[in-house]
């Protein structure tokens, strides 16, 4: 299904179609969505979205406003309808079922939480109305509330909470009437930022315990990174790449996805054999498809430059290196963001991420020289104007 | 890059969302009240709107007779034209009339003797033409034969056309016409002045550190406690023919223009005052520290940073201020004199002359300016509210011993003033014979002796006004609540919007007679209601739908827009939120919301002027037609009836807030 959102795309490092077509095959899918639009007059807010999400699975939705990931998460809830193309959940059509008849718990950046009534009556409110007798929905609640980390908590209304423990209570609530699929809409945006890393990590222990599927959808790459099984990277309306967060991280499958996700390099290039050629400098890279001469971007990020003294590798026989010049040094706390410039580059800037330890190993200086080597194996290579 | 496939979207319709129960008893609950609003708002309007451009008159030509003689031979039919020509028996003037119009058959025969033995035989050339014989309206192309006694009885009916002689007629009446300009002369000129005193009222309360502030609050509160009938009441007893103070208008008389205004600044202040001061609360301490940080003066500063602040609530009020006041119709009622407007001219026309026709032509013509204040007020009220959302720091007043002593000064006149005509109502209400015997009884209270429904039109006041408090406020947050938190169904919800809005732009009296032409239709299935205390209640809640649905719907969407997914993704039904989570939350307004609809049902007279029967008399009707028959004090006593019921029930509300809130409201407090 990852060769159908990109086809005309053929030119994905082999092993990573197959990593991801593997980690797919491991459960049956669990939510099948299949050729999914919106519309919203002439303008496509999704164009044909397919995607198969595993049981148990946790799937970060990830891209920049109006991507289309919010769109698509109330698609599946039946908040928003979409245009064409069907949901299916646990093997049930549940394309135009309204809300109340699917399956799920749901949590909102905004909380949500009803303010009048105490954080017990709030967790309750999916309990009642299912014939449950009272004491079983006050053990339950009380067993929700110890889950979230908030016992004893149960009479405060929800305005004597902080944010991070409102969200939990929300939390609580979605999971108390165990859904079959958990969907969080930017749940953490609302809160500080360590508040947020905090949480972050719970919600993930949770959903881990509980094994329940569910979907994030977030703008926060780091939160997707650290967070998802797998991430689905959107951008205008389409699937740009679905991968573990690793794969996205290491084997962009596009350049926006390079660039949105960790920092890329970029520059134009010339492939040919076996290589790109970039200014005056030709670079080997992994095998690629195309013809030589084709314009092309080679792309790299800059934590894989990797420095040498400069001239300690003779003549700079070894493959894929440059000599540069340090124009600009940023201290960053736990490395050195660097700006480089070379003959060989001609105008272009390289910026190059540098450990503390190469940099005092190195006596890195503004203006001082060395050599940097851009490894064949980390060299990512996009068709140009596309 | 991003690949952009360059699928299209597939052909085909778009999904639509299978109905769940919640979602059929919200659309089915909205359609029950877009029904209520169309029978009780729009079909009125729509029926008012062509009998204005109804004219009726005689088609001598759709009627044919044939005589006999003594001996039972009958003539060569002839038409009714044919013969009116002949004998020019009915000039053409007569031949126009109104829906009610009936010519006596016999006009057309001079010789007519109901003893004669001559016999005559009635039909008519179409089939629409009609006739009454007796009280049975006959039509048809039949011959009818009738003897002289019997044919006495036959009168002929008008036919209806549609045009615009109903205008042309208007228009080419001066004394009709020149109501327009009068009525807009009223409304401009006391709409300037109350602005001007409520903008210096609010100014005092918002950028001063005067004393009594409360105080002035308060009583600058009181005038929408009492019917627009009141302060007419009031200044009669001081200025008019045995006023107490005639001789300080040197000659002028009170009644006419000068009565008016000064009462309509009355009873228009509270509505300005409020809007103003509201607009001056939100504006931002820092412009004023930036201003005077550059040494603007303050006169510069009240120019640059107040006004132009304050500029959207200053032209709502004054929106607001000259459509109460061209609609109003007690006041000028009171003390209008022989100076016609508009308001009192649809009275006239409906009441006095029974022309039907051309009271909704005045109808229509006072439609236009306050459709056109309407829409310029909503347009001023959402830029009002962007504005209100930028708000940062509130401006705090500093004690200025000068400018405070002016603020209070201006305020006490003000207060001096609005007391001053509760004062005389209140004393002419309890002295004997103003200005003759000025001691104290109370017998003016005893309403069962004059005219107007005793105290039986009181106790009616307020049935109808919990009636509708009540009902409407139900009414009202149901219709709210689907318009705001229902999904889908968009162009319903948007028709929905509308008719919600337009009670605002419909003046009472426009109101009132458009009821009577829908409701006192016997072919209308609904006319079971009119002359009962149900028409009035449908007529009050419709009257005074908008400023409760714009509460309600203010109050709901500080609700959270997620709370309705959230309750149908725990599977639980819309009505359990509604009344546990949504009814609790918006308590405050559901309140603000009954009072007002009771304080209004109270007071208002336009609208149910022209609905009330012999068993629903109403108080504030009450007041009106005791001025009326000339008992003035009992008028006033039942107006002030009027004043100390609303007094109470705003106790009651405030009490009931405060005791409600604190339970329910528990939550808010940290």
């Amino acid at each position: 299904m990852r060769h159908e959102t990109l086809a005309g795309q053929p030119r994905i490092p082999t092993e990573v179609s197959a990593m991801t077509a593997a980690s797919l095959n491991v459960k049956p899918a669990y939510l099948k969505i299949a050729n999914v639009w919106k519309a919203f007059g002439d303008f496509h807010a999704l164009k044909d979205i397919s995607l198969d999400i595993s049981e148990g699975e946790f799937v970060c939705f990830l891209g920049p406003s109006g991507c289309g990931k919010t769109t698509l998460l109330r698609a599946i809830a039946g908040l928003d309808l979409q245009t064409r193309g069907s949901i299916q959940q646990g093997g049930r059509d549940v394309s135009t079922l309204p809300p109340s008849q699917r399956d799920y718990g749901i949590v909102f950046q905004s909380y949500a939480l009803f303010p009048n009534l105490t954080i017990a009556r709030n967790i309750a409110f999916g309990l009642e109305n299912t014939k449950r007798p009272r004491a079983e929905i006050e053990a339950r609640v009380t067993e929700l509330l110890k889950l979230v980390g908030l016992p004893e908590q149960g009479n405060k209304y929800p305005a004597q909470l902080s944010g991070g423990q409102q969200q939990r209570i929300a939390l609580a609530r979605a999971i108390a009437i165990s859904p079959g699929l958990l969907l969080l809409d930017e749940p953490l945006s609302a809160l500080d930022a360590k508040v947020r890393t905090h949480l972050r990590h719970e919600i993930k222990e949770l959903q881990r315990k509980l094994g329940v599927t569910t979907i994030m959808v977030t703008h926060d790459q780091e939160e997707a990174l650290s967070m998802a099984d797998r991430i689905v990277v959107m951008n205008h309306g389409v699937i740009e790449q679905i991968g573990t967060p690793t794969e996205i991280y290491r084997h962009p499958a596009t350049l926006f996805v390079a660039d949105f996700i960790g920092e890329a390099n970029k520059f134009e290039a010339r492939a040919s054999n076996n290589a790109v050629g970039i200014g005056a400098a030709s670079f080997h890279c992994e095998p690629h498809d195309y013809d030589d001469g084709t314009p092309v971007i080679a792309a790299i990020r800059p934590e894989d430059i990797i420095p040498h003294a400069s001239g300690s590798l003779a003549n700079g026989a070894a493959a894929n290196t440059i000599d540069v010049t340090i124009s600009e040094m940023e201290f960053l706390g736990s490395f050195w963001r660097t700006r480089l410039h070379g003959h060989a580059l001609g105008n272009e800037t390289l910026i190059a991420d540098f450990s503390i330890n190469a940099a005092r190993r190195l006596s890195l200086v503004p203006g001082g020289e060395l050599t940097v080597e851009l490894p064949a194996e980390r060299l990512l290579i996009y068709p140009r104007g596309a | 890059m991003a690949m952009a496939i360059d699928t299209a979207l597939p052909v085909g319709r778009p999904l639509r969302l299978r109905l769940d129960r919640d979602e059929l008893i919200k659309r089915g609950l909205m359609l029950v009240i877009a029904l209520y609003l169309l029978v009780a708002l729009a079909a009125p309007l729509a029926i008012m709107l062509s009998k204005s451009f109804s004219t009726y008159s005689f088609d001598l030509a759709k009627f044919e007779f044939q005589l006999s003689d003594k001996d039972g031979n009958w003539g060569e039919p002839v038409t009714a034209a044919a013969l009116n020509e002949k004998l020019n028996a009915v000039p053409p003037t007569k031949l126009a009339t109104n829906s009610d119009g009936r010519l006596q058959a016999t006009s057309f025969f001079p010789d007519f003797s109901f003893r004669s033995p001559v016999k005559y035989k009635i039909r008519g050339t179409t089939s629409d033409a009609t006739y009454l014989v007796g009280l049975n309206p006959q039509s048809g192309t039949e011959w009818q034969e009738f003897t002289s006694n019997d044919f006495r009885r036959v009168m002929l009916r008008p036919s209806r056309a549609l045009g615009l002689e109903n205008y042309t007629a208007y228009f080419s009446t001066p004394t009709l016409f020149r109501s327009i300009e009068n009525s807009v002369f009223i409304a401009l000129v006391s709409t300037i002045i109350t602005v001007g005193l409520a903008f210096g009222f609010a100014y005092a309360l918002n950028r001063s550190c005067m004393r009594f502030k409360d105080a002035f609050k308060l009583v600058a509160m009181v005038p929408i406690l009492v019917p627009s009938l009141l302060p007419g009441i009031a200044l009669i007893y001081l200025f008019g023919n045995q006023g107490l103070l005639k001789d300080l208008l040197m000659g002028t008389s009170i009644y006419g223009p000068l009565g008016i205004v000064v009462g309509s600044i009355f009873f228009a202040f509270p509505h300005a005052m409020i809007i103003i001061s509201t607009a001056l609360a939100i504006s931002d301490q820092r412009h004023y520290e930036a201003a005077e940080s550059l040494r603007a003066s303050r006169w510069r500063t009240f120019w640059t940073v107040t006004i132009p602040g304050a500029r959207y609530g200053l032209i709502s009020a004054a929106f607001v201020v000259f459509t109460l006041v061209i609609t109003d119709f007690g006041l000028p009622k009171v003390i209008g004199g022989q100076y016609n407007v508009l308001a009192v001219d649809i009275y006239k026309q409906v009441i006095g002359q029974q022309n039907f026709e051309m009271g909704a032509v005045v109808s229509v013509i006072l439609l236009v300016p306050a459709i056109a204040a309407f829409i310029v007020d909503r347009m001023v009220t959402k830029k009002q509210v962007a504005l209100l959302s930028a708000r940062s720091v509130p401006y705090q007043p500093k004690p200025n011993r000068g400018f405070d002593t002016l603020c209070l000064a201006w305020c006490s006149l003000i207060a001096v003033f609005i007391l001053g005509i509760m004062a005389t109502s209140q004393f002419a209400a309890l002295v004997k014979l103003w200005p003759y015997d000025l001691s104290l009884s109370l017998k003016h209270f005893a309403f069962d002796r004059m005219d107007g429904g005793g105290w039986g039109s009181y106790y009616n006041s307020i049935r109808l006004a919990a009636l509708t408090a009540v009902i409407g406020t139900v009414i009202i947050f149901v219709g709210a609540y689907m318009v705001e938190k229902t999904d889908g169904f968009r162009s319903g919800r948007t028709a929905f919007q509308f008719l919600a809005m337009l009670p605002m732009a419909v003046p009472g009296m426009v109101l009132g007679l458009a009821y009577i032409f829908f409701f006192n239709d016997p072919s209308n299935p609904l006319n079971a209601i009119y002359g009962t205390m149900t028409i009035l209640v449908v007529c009050t809640i419709t009257h005074f739908y908008t400023v409760g649905h714009l509460t309600a719907l203010t109050a709901l969407k500080q609700i959270d827009q997620e709370f309705e997914p959230v309750a149908a993704s725990l599977k639980q039904p819309f009505y359990k939120l509604f009344a546990r989570v949504t009814v609790p939350v918006c308590l405050p307004a559901i309140l603000d919301i009954s009072i007002y609809i009771f304080v209004n049902a109270m007071t208002t007279v336009s609208a149910v002027v022209f609905l009330y029967s012999k068993d629903t008399t109403l108080a504030s009707v009450a007041v009106l037609n005791m001025d009326d028959a000339g008992d003035v004090a009992p008028a006033a006593a039942m107006a002030m009836m009027i004043f100390y019921t609303n007094a109470i029930a705003r106790l009651i509300h405030l009490l009931l807030s405060r005791v409600l809130i604190k339970r329910t409201q528990a939550w808010r407090m940290r």
